[in-house]
């Protein structure tokens, strides 16, 4: 685990709350704005950023992320790109995370050597793979391990305690529990049941657990954040994005702004979170 | 099995983590992983069921009508002046294609490992109608996803399928074809993944899919190689197929690999030609990367996006190719070859004059590395080829491409 991403999550425990980690896609709808965009993240609350690398065929993304790597891609983003927003975010701030997520595919082609130098010089904490299971941990996690950059992987309803040792062997900086099967934007299942695969994943590993996959207001982030250590929000970021949009998607005046107070009401949500678990 | 590999052998693959050399293996998200492992568990115990193994040959013999014929083209082999030329009649079986092969076997792993509803994908409908037909035979619901291009091009296989009670899923990502079909079935799958078994059609996607598909088309090239043995008391020079994700073709030559004097050929869709994009030729101009659950050759950018392809087959319409091909590719093992859109409209148009058999689009280009190279080879030498489809469901393609519109 980078020491960023150790301090951020002893920092925020601190204050007794859960992290705040926000998805967004990198170049949506072109790289300036997505600059932007990424910025305001930080501005408004979010504490742990998950950066976007758009793919052709995101197999396990739903339509609001689909169409957001499609527009990423028309505007001309790429994984280097991508990086190059990661190097330009950390110029100005060398507390927030940044966890890249998206496909092995342009990461092989991009060579796995160069790409994980490049991933460090540009400030990247961690990597969120999608379709690289711990039974691929060679290709990529353990070259990343050994680098000092965490491999992020994710845990599902499916992940039975069978498989959940395999699957927390090589992960690193923290579990991102997926609260349902299905793909990204699916609705929000019964907090109470996230509350019991929380504790069951925690009785495996000393890492912060934290929930995604459903989670768009702040009360729903309250509802998490009261058993999870951290609130991963995505599809309702990427879809504020693509409702301030034109029609042929280019970026509005409302559109930085619009995440920005998206992202203030989640912050105040997870601000909220122990008190609603308090209560 | 788990036979250690045998030195020298190039049917010893895959190995236990699904690779054939550096291609194949489980790129898949982890909801899938402990289906995958399970399916892989089920299909280990299922090959050395005598019972499991009983069921699929009575319903090979009496539901898809196995063997299929060896035919001896003998007005092909004559106006080519070369070569003698053998079809494997895949296009025979019941449902029209080899798809069937497949179909019965995964259905009958399906109902051991207790799923209820079967999803495909599909290109050309083929697939789409051998699952839509296993599922009404043995009382299971099935979703086929097919690209939306794919259901206007193939039109009367989405009404075939309709008629076997499946739903039809039209994609509209992408240039709406069989890879924009599996991304919709992955995630269908990924969501559902308690309930639903899905029948992947070809030799591709996470280990063990490749393995296990090509072990249920495996029967053809057996059945071939007795065949030719009893027709002609030797095996044959060479053996072509056409190669989309490359079921058929993985078929056919499986049972030849390790018999040196025969050569094998793979044909790809070459399209408009390999200069632009416009073609599927995904081991002659492509690259290796991971899609789909597997490592294999790719039509792709340099930022690793994966591109369209074209092929006027809607069946080897797919810009990627099962890994096994992609192992035979590198070690040398198989010679690709690129055969155009127009190439293929021709040979189809010769079978069906010459022998009456009207084939699909996808075995036209086989057929046409057959025209190609009969003649350049001696009237003593023999070419087997596969006839994997028929070709009743492109008649609607062709008659428009050749102006014999009504």
């Amino acid at each position: 685990m980078t020491a960023r991403m150790e301090q951020r999550f002893a920092d925020v425990a601190a204050e007794g709350r859960p992290v705040l980690v926000t998805y967004f896609m990198g170049g949506d709808p072109d790289f300036d704005t997505s600059l932007a965009i990424m910025k305001a993240l930080r501005q408004a609350g979010a504490d742990i950023i998950e950066l976007g690398v758009p793919f052709s065929d995101p197999m396990a993304d739903g339509p609001a992320i689909q169409l957001a790597g499609q527009r990423a891609l028309k505007a001309g983003q790429s994984l280097a790109k991508t990086l190059e927003l990661a190097r330009l975010f950390r110029a100005e701030d060398q507390r927030t995370p940044i966890v890249l997520m998206g496909y092995y595919n342009p990461i092989y082609i991009y060579g796995v050597e160069r790409f994980l130098a490049d991933a460090i010089e540009a400030g990247v904490d961690g990597l969120i793979v999608v379709d690289l299971p711990p039974e691929m941990d060679d290709e990529l996690c353990i070259p990343a391990l050994e680098k000092g950059i965490s491999f992020i992987r994710l845990a599902t309803p499916t992940t039975d305690d069978r498989r959940l040792p395999k699957v927390l062997e090589n992960t690193s900086g923290f579990v991102y529990y997926v609260s349902m099967t299905g793909i990204t934007g699916s609705a929000l299942p019964d907090p109470s049941l996230i509350a019991g695969a929380v504790a069951r994943i925690k009785a495996h590993t000393p890492l912060p657990v934290c929930v995604g996959f459903g989670v768009k207001t702040a009360d729903h982030a309250r509802a998490i954040g009261a058993s999870a250590d951290g609130v991963v929000v995505g599809t309702a970021i990427v879809n504020q994005i693509a409702s301030s949009l034109t029609e042929e998607g280019q970026a509005t005046e409302a559109t930085v702004p619009g995440v920005e107070a998206l992202v203030r009401g989640l912050a105040a949500g997870v601000r909220a979170a122990r008190l609603a678990a308090a209560e | 099995m788990n036979q250690p590999p045998k030195p020298n052998s190039f049917r010893s693959g895959p190995d236990e983590e699904g690779r054939f050399g550096i291609f194949g293996g489980r790129f898949v998200a982890e909801t899938l992983m402990p289906l995958i492992l399970d399916l892989q568990d089920e299909w280990a115990r299922a090959k050395n069921d005598p019972a499991f193994k009983a069921e699929l040959e009575n319903l090979g013999a009496h539901y898809i009508g196995r063997p299929s014929p060896l035919y001896f083209a003998e007005r092909l082999t004559a106006e080519l002046g070369g070569a003698k030329i053998y079809f494997k009649r895949e296009e025979l079986n019941h449902t029209g294609s080899h798809k069937i092969n497949n179909c019965i076997g995964q259905i009958l792993l399906a109902k051991r490992m207790g799923k209820t509803r079967i999803i495909a994908e599909t290109g050309a409908g083929q697939h789409g109608v051998a699952s839509a037909t296993v599922a009404a035979r043995f009382g299971l619901p099935c979703v086929v996803y097919m690209g939306a291009t794919d259901v206007e091009r193939q039109a009367p296989n989405v009404f075939r399928m309709k008629l076997l009670g499946a739903e039809v899923k039209p994609v509209t990502a992408g240039n709406g074809t069989l890879k924009d079909a599996m991304n919709e079935a992955l995630r269908d799958w990924v969501t559902n993944v308690d309930s639903t078994y899905y029948l992947i059609g070809t030799a591709a996607g996470p280990h063990p899919y490749p393995e296990m598909v090509r072990d249920f088309q495996a029967v053809i090239g057996e059945e071939a190689k007795q065949q030719i043995l009893e027709a002609e008391g030797r095996l044959p020079d060479l053996v072509v197929a056409a190669v989309g994700g490359g079921s058929n073709a993985i078929g056919i030559f499986h049972s030849f690999l390790d018999d040196e004097g025969v050569r094998i050929v793979g044909v790809e869709a070459g399209g408009k030609g390999l200069d632009g994009d416009e073609h599927c030729a995904s081991l002659t101009a492509g690259s290796p990367g991971v899609l789909h659950g597997n490592r294999t050759y790719l039509l792709q950018d340099g930022d690793g996006q994966i591109k369209e392809g074209h092929s006027i087959s809607a069946g080897l319409d797919y810009p990627g190719i099962g890994p096994e091909h992609a192992w035979l590719n590198d070690i040398g093992r198989v010679e690709y070859v690129p055969i155009m859109d127009h190439e293929a409209l021709e040979a189809f148009q010769t079978l069906t004059r010459l022998e009456g058999i009207i084939p699909a689009l996808e075995p036209s280009h086989a057929l046409a590395e057959v025209i190609k190279r009969a003649p350049k080879m001696g009237k003593d030498e023999i070419i087997l080829m596969n006839l994997s489809g028929r070709g009743d469901k492109d008649i609607f393609t062709v008659g428009k491409i050749l102006g014999m519109g009504q």
